[in-house]
């Protein structure tokens, strides 16, 4: 059992304590933007945001986010009203499958938080933690690119 | 004021003191060119020295200087060692290099900080010096300056280190091993090697204690550990052990080299089989009878897949279980599973530095080399947190005294970059010299 923030709500999770933040999220409280890869911290699709800084959920047991605030892809904005990181994906068209996606925004929200015109190479220097298989890297640098001039 | 005057005439009175005499440039129509064997033999031994690690930083030219070393004094940026004339060492003569490279002292005459290990390089031999000149005047030359180092009085005055190498510089002692693989061992890891220069404690004016010598260090936010029989680690080290991770940077039985080491581990890819395991063999002679002595545990820690945890649930079993054991279970041998933690030196070590940096920051993965990579857990954990974890960790994981409080450990790690754990293997590494070596 834990109490935190999620997206700027209240929650008290009825979990174990060791539970993975991923599956509090998708199964305990809907939330399905976050996505399991590989389930090892290795890939960055399960990617969101605690107290603003870019972690892993497949593997922060909720015993870590006693009173902390996380902030998943839904709290970034919403199909209708897409936020500014969404719509520079949208506008680069960045997705193929799409798996990798949510952890990518999440990851370029991190950075553009604490870097808000970074460099190239601080851009690839962040990112290199999430992996797309589809190949998109080119498009995805772009949209982080486009949405730190937004 | 008068006791530093005091100090500064004394330093200049030394014999060879404040005052050495300058080497000429060499001249800049003499172009040099050197056997490709002797310069391979010099890359093999930069190798050794991890000259590249010091001299390297992370987006900058290879061996064009610039990397801070942080000291109670401020900060010393490493040379500039590529041929420039201007910004490198492209006018030093053979001669300037052997004595900078022994002595400390630049062309010019300046005293070098001894940052740069020359009370360890005094013993390399005039044949290697020669071939590790070859070797870097034969890279790229680089126009970088590094930047001016940032000394508070009176250590930014040069002439002092006069009085410091009075005090601290000696005669290299007679080689002490018979045994031809051991003496070789000794050459290079008392020398070249300078592994003392990182992994014995310094005193107040930062020399190698030599009474203390091996028995740990901390520098650049890491801790280099014990390597002499003060050494923790649960499972013995043997030398084919050792000379698998200094190649590696791994090794299953013992866990990953990062930060600083992993520098060294980097470089040592490229450094002669036999040369390695010369300077394994010796570590672990070093290492001594007390050091073979097997933790109670050793055998079992080999054997078992994994050493359940005694305590009941809480805040570090919790983690434990669902964080840690995702990857550390032993279910997947290294580098692609995770060290089992009760055989880390990490968690039986004399200091917790290396595994708060670990559990805060991970372990980028290595470029161009095969290599253990764990997340980093900075954004997940309060330092409280972080407290909890590694107490819980010691307590229950190995049989070793609760480290005293760690808690300015953990915000001394929160702030260091977190790119030393991720430095791509360069230099050597990728030196196209190497692609060609066997």
């Amino acid at each position: 059992m834990a109490a935190f923030e999620v997206n700027g709500k209240a929650v008290r999770v009825e979990a174990d304590a060791d539970t993975p933040l991923l599956y509090v999220l998708r199964d305990e409280l809907q939330l399905n933007a976050a996505k399991f890869g590989c389930g090892l911290g290795q890939c960055g699709a399960c990617t969101v945001l605690v107290n603003g800084e870019a972690v892993l959920s497949c593997i922060t047991p909720v015993a870590m986010l006693e009173g902390k605030r996380v902030t998943t892809l839904e709290g970034l904005g919403t199909a209708q009203a897409p936020g500014k990181l969404q719509q520079a994906f949208i506008d680069e068209q960045a997705a193929q499958c799409g798996y990798c996606i949510p952890g990518m925004m999440m990851r370029a929200a991190a950075l553009l938080a604490k870097t808000p015109q970074p460099t190239d190479a601080q851009i690839r220097e962040a990112m290199q933690v999430n992996l797309c298989r589809c190949g998109t890297h080119m498009r995805i640098l772009r949209a982080v690119k486009r949405a730190a001039k937004a | 004021m008068r006791a530093l005057l005091t100090f500064l005439a004394v330093a200049c009175l030394l014999p060879g003191g404040a005052c050495t005499s300058s080497i000429d440039p060499r001249p800049d129509s003499l172009r040099q060119s050197f056997d490709e064997r002797v310069i391979e033999h010099g890359a093999q031994l930069a190798a050794i020295g991890d000259c590249y690690g010091c001299h390297t930083t992370r987006h900058g030219a290879p061996f064009a200087g610039g990397v801070g070393m942080h000291s109670p004094f401020g900060t010393i940026y490493s040379s500039n060692i590529t041929p420039d004339r201007q910004a490198g060492i492209g006018a030093w003569t053979e001669e300037a290099f052997r004595r900078a490279l022994r002595e400390g002292v630049r062309r010019d005459g300046a005293h070098l900080y001894p940052a740069f290990p020359y009370d360890r390089f005094a013993l390399v031999s005039d044949e290697d010096a020669h071939a590790l000149y070859a070797y870097l005047m034969t890279r790229t030359p680089a126009r970088a300056a590094p930047p001016r180092n940032e000394l508070v009085f009176p250590f930014n005055v040069r002439a002092g280190l006069a009085l410091w190498k009075a005090l601290y510089l000696r005669a290299p002692p007679a080689q002490k091993q018979t045994d031809a693989v051991l003496a070789r061992g000794e050459y290079l890891v008392e020398g070249l090697g300078h592994c003392g220069s990182c992994h014995s404690p310094r005193n107040a004016l930062f020399a190698e204690e030599r009474e203390r010598a091996y028995q740990g260090g901390d520098l650049e936010g890491w801790h280099a550990y014990a390597i002499e029989s003060h050494i923790k680690a649960p499972i013995p080290w043997d030398a084919d052990a050792l000379a698998f991770y200094l190649r590696n940077g791994w090794h299953p039985l013992h866990g990953a080299a990062r930060g600083t080491m992993g520098l060294v581990t980097a470089e040592l890819r490229a450094a002669p089989e036999a040369d390695v395991r010369a300077m394994a063999a010796y570590t672990v002679a070093l290492m001594g009878a007390a050091a073979q002595r097997r933790s109670a545990n050793a055998t079992r820690l080999e054997q078992e897949p994994l050493r359940q945890p005694r305590d009941a649930p809480g805040f570090g079993r919790d983690t434990y279980r669902s964080a840690c054991l995702q990857c550390h279970d032993g279910a997947e041998a290294m580098p692609f599973g995770g060290v089992q933690l009760t055989r880390s030196l990490g968690l039986h070590g004399e200091s917790p530095r290396n595994l708060i940096n670990v559990i805060l920051h991970g372990l980028g993965p290595a470029q161009g080399a095969t290599s253990p990579m764990m997340p980093g857990y900075a954004g997940a954990l309060d330092d409280a947190q972080v407290v909890e974890l590694v107490t819980w960790l010691r307590a229950n994981l190995t049989d070793e005294a609760p480290w005293p409080d760690f808690r300015r450990v953990v915000e001394e790690s929160r702030r260091m970059d977190p790119g030393t754990l991720s430095f791509p293997p360069g230099g050597a590494g990728t030196d196209p010299l190497f692609a060609k070596a066997p």
